[in-house]
């Protein structure tokens, strides 16, 4: 492979000039082709599992299961008190969006426009609650949260899940606030607005598409987030994905089906968010924010 | 902080002080960096100092290190740096390594990307919780995985990949590989498809450009990509609790943590050992980073 091998020297010519990289493709390019299919097979089979799982009536050791039912949702909203669940799940990640969203958005702003001594240190300090993985900051923050006598209810949850929301939203916040123009502030303020009719009046209506797209993408890592919300959450205040991990952990006291009926249930919703977010932002923002710093 | 208090020290009546400090970048917007800055004080700062001043202040006493002592003593606390290790750097080597090829051949695809991209989120959002569910029915004994390669005659009875390290490691590939090929496909976008072609007119063929030209501007973000991915796969925990077998083969460190702050409430043990993890983090994030400082800096000429 080494050698200059022109890529279209074998491709048909004449009929689709376009198509040469396809029907030539490399060895490398099958292997490729092949391991991305196998992965997503796999991972279909994984989800798929599951959902045919909490639609069948008895399931052993064939393809599919002997009937199809939906009475394993019923079991499950009413024994894993379902309903309790998710109001406890939306209290909190909502709370955590208003809440990061209105401590984030001023420290984005600042550092956005401003440059002043010691702002390497306050953007390492939102960037490593985002980097460190929460369990292990998680257990020293539990541990301060039940000495304060906050962790256990629903305060301390939405503590927890503010302490890597509030850097997400920063730093999610910053970039799209550079890129608005300065010149329209100082346009504002020539014309005598303050800062704050500058804030409330020129800014907020500009940056609604950025805070949006924060909102969402904190809304679906607080509702995804479990290691937090485990260690702080008591029996009243567990979100979804917690109540699935201790129905998982405790299996064999319920129904297989009813637990995989809550699964269903979680990843529907998680779908339906990311859908929404799909819409707002580039995919690659769930993931990380993580930009190559210049001087690194 | 310096710059609160300084807004303060501007507050008196030198309005030459002000002006300096204002020149500086110091003046009272700063002020709104106020919330922001403290929370992350109180909630991330102080939680993890509290710890670590915590984790020298044993229960049953013995000295300041005694909680260190302790888990470098027994060695079922002590292994799970080892477990750990075994499951966290083969995934991320795993995962990385996959995502480079991969990553490499689909640049090119401008259509297919950007579903690709979507698809690939899925597992990362849906977490590790579901991704255990979702093996134990799949993987199991009965399950699809196991049914197909019986059918195919490949086994005969069923590959055990439930409550051992390989189902630990299957659910660590099945969210890590993504979030890996994500990053590196983002660092890969950065680097300027000009360079290979330049190289190409050189007379490179495609493997002595990917080797000589894109992998050495890539290096840097395989670093980064290799820490964060090495970072989420050793702080495994849902997974080993799952699909793994927590008390044995799948003993991970935060599994330890965890049970000695929030099961057996010795807060100072579990600060100990989550200050060791916290460590043993920095150390491999250290060296990797020290590789990479080796590197070519520069300029990719790409958008990155």
């Amino acid at each position: 492979m080494a050698t200059m091998t022109p890529v279209a020297t074998t491709a048909p010519s004449g009929d689709q000039p376009r198509a040469r990289r396809r029907i030539v493709a490399r060895p490398v390019t099958w292997i490729v082709w092949a391991v991305v299919a196998f992965f997503f097979v796999n991972l279909l089979g994984v989800v798929m599992s599951v959902v045919v799982d909490s639609f069948g009536k008895s399931w052993f050791g064939t393809w599919l299961p002997s009937g199809f039912t939906t009475h394993w949702y019923g079991d499950a909203w009413s024994e894993f008190g379902l309903h309790q669940v998710l109001w406890v799940t939306a209290e909190v990640a909502l709370s955590v969006v208003v809440i990061s969203v209105l401590i984030g958005a001023p420290t984005a702003y600042v550092l956005a426009r401003r440059d002043f001594p010691l702002k390497k240190v306050v953007l390492l300090l939102f960037l490593l609650p985002i980097l460190v993985p929460p369990i292990t900051y998680g257990i020293p923050l539990a541990i301060v949260l039940y000495k304060a006598h906050l962790a256990g209810h629903l305060t301390g949850v939405i503590l927890a899940n503010l302490v890597p929301s509030v850097p997400f939203v920063v730093l999610t916040m910053t970039p799209f606030i550079e890129q608005i123009d300065p010149k329209i502030e100082a346009a504002a303020r020539m014309c005598g607005a303050n800062t704050w009719a500058v804030m409330i009046r020129v800014l907020a209506p500009l940056v609604v598409p950025g805070l949006l797209a924060a909102g969402i993408l904190v809304l679906i890592r607080t509702v995804g987030m479990f290691e937090l919300t485990f260690l702080t959450a008591g029996p009243t205040s567990q979100t979804l994905v917690v109540a699935l991990y201790s129905a998982v952990f405790s299996a064999g006291i319920r129904a297989q089906q009813s637990i995989d009926a809550m699964a269903v249930i979680y990843t529907g919703s998680m779908l339906v968010l990311l859908l929404i977010a799909l819409r707002f932002v580039n995919p690659t923002q769930l993931v990380t924010r993580v930009r190559e710093e210049p001087t690194a | 902080m310096a710059a609160a208090t300084g807004v303060r020290a501007s507050g008196g009546a030198t309005p030459s002080l002000r002006h300096r400090l204002a020149e500086r970048g110091i003046d009272r917007h700063l002020w709104l960096l106020l919330p922001g800055v403290a929370f992350i004080l109180l909630l991330f700062v102080y939680p993890f100092l509290y710890g670590l001043q915590l984790s020298f202040r044993p229960l049953k006493g013995g000295g300041v290190f005694a909680n260190y002592k302790t888990f470098f003593s027994d060695s079922y606390l002590r292994d799970t740096i080892w477990i750990t290790l075994k499951l966290g750097v083969p995934a991320a080597v795993l995962n990385v390594a996959a995502s480079i090829p991969i990553a490499y051949t689909m640049r090119r695809w401008r259509r297919g990307r950007r579903t690709l991209t979507a698809l690939l989120v899925v597992p990362i959002t849906l977490g590790t919780v579901l991704t255990a569910e979702g093996l134990l029915n799949y993987v199991g004994p009965a399950g699809w995985f196991n049914k197909v390669l019986r059918n195919l005659h490949l086994v005969k009875d069923s590959v055990p990949l439930l409550h051992n390290y390989w189902g630990v490691f299957l659910s660590l590939v099945i969210t890590g590989f993504p979030f890996a090929f994500l990053l590196i496909s983002a660092y890969l976008s950065g680097i300027d498809p000009v360079l290979e072609r330049a190289a190409s007119t050189l007379g490179a063929g495609g493997w002595q450009r990917f080797r000589h030209v894109t992998f050495p501007l890539l290096a840097p973000g395989v670093a980064i990509t290799f820490c964060l991915s090495f970072v989420l796969a050793f702080s495994v925990f849902p997974s080993a609790q799952l699909v793994g077998n927590p008390a044995g083969s799948t003993h991970v460190i935060s599994i330890a943590a965890y049970h000695a702050a929030l099961e057996q409430y010795d807060y100072p043990l579990g600060s100990a050992i989550a200050m060791v993890m916290a460590a043993v983090m920095l150390v491999i994030i250290g060296i990797v980073l020290l590789w990479r400082n080796t590197l070519y800096k520069g300029s990719s000429g790409g958008k990155g």
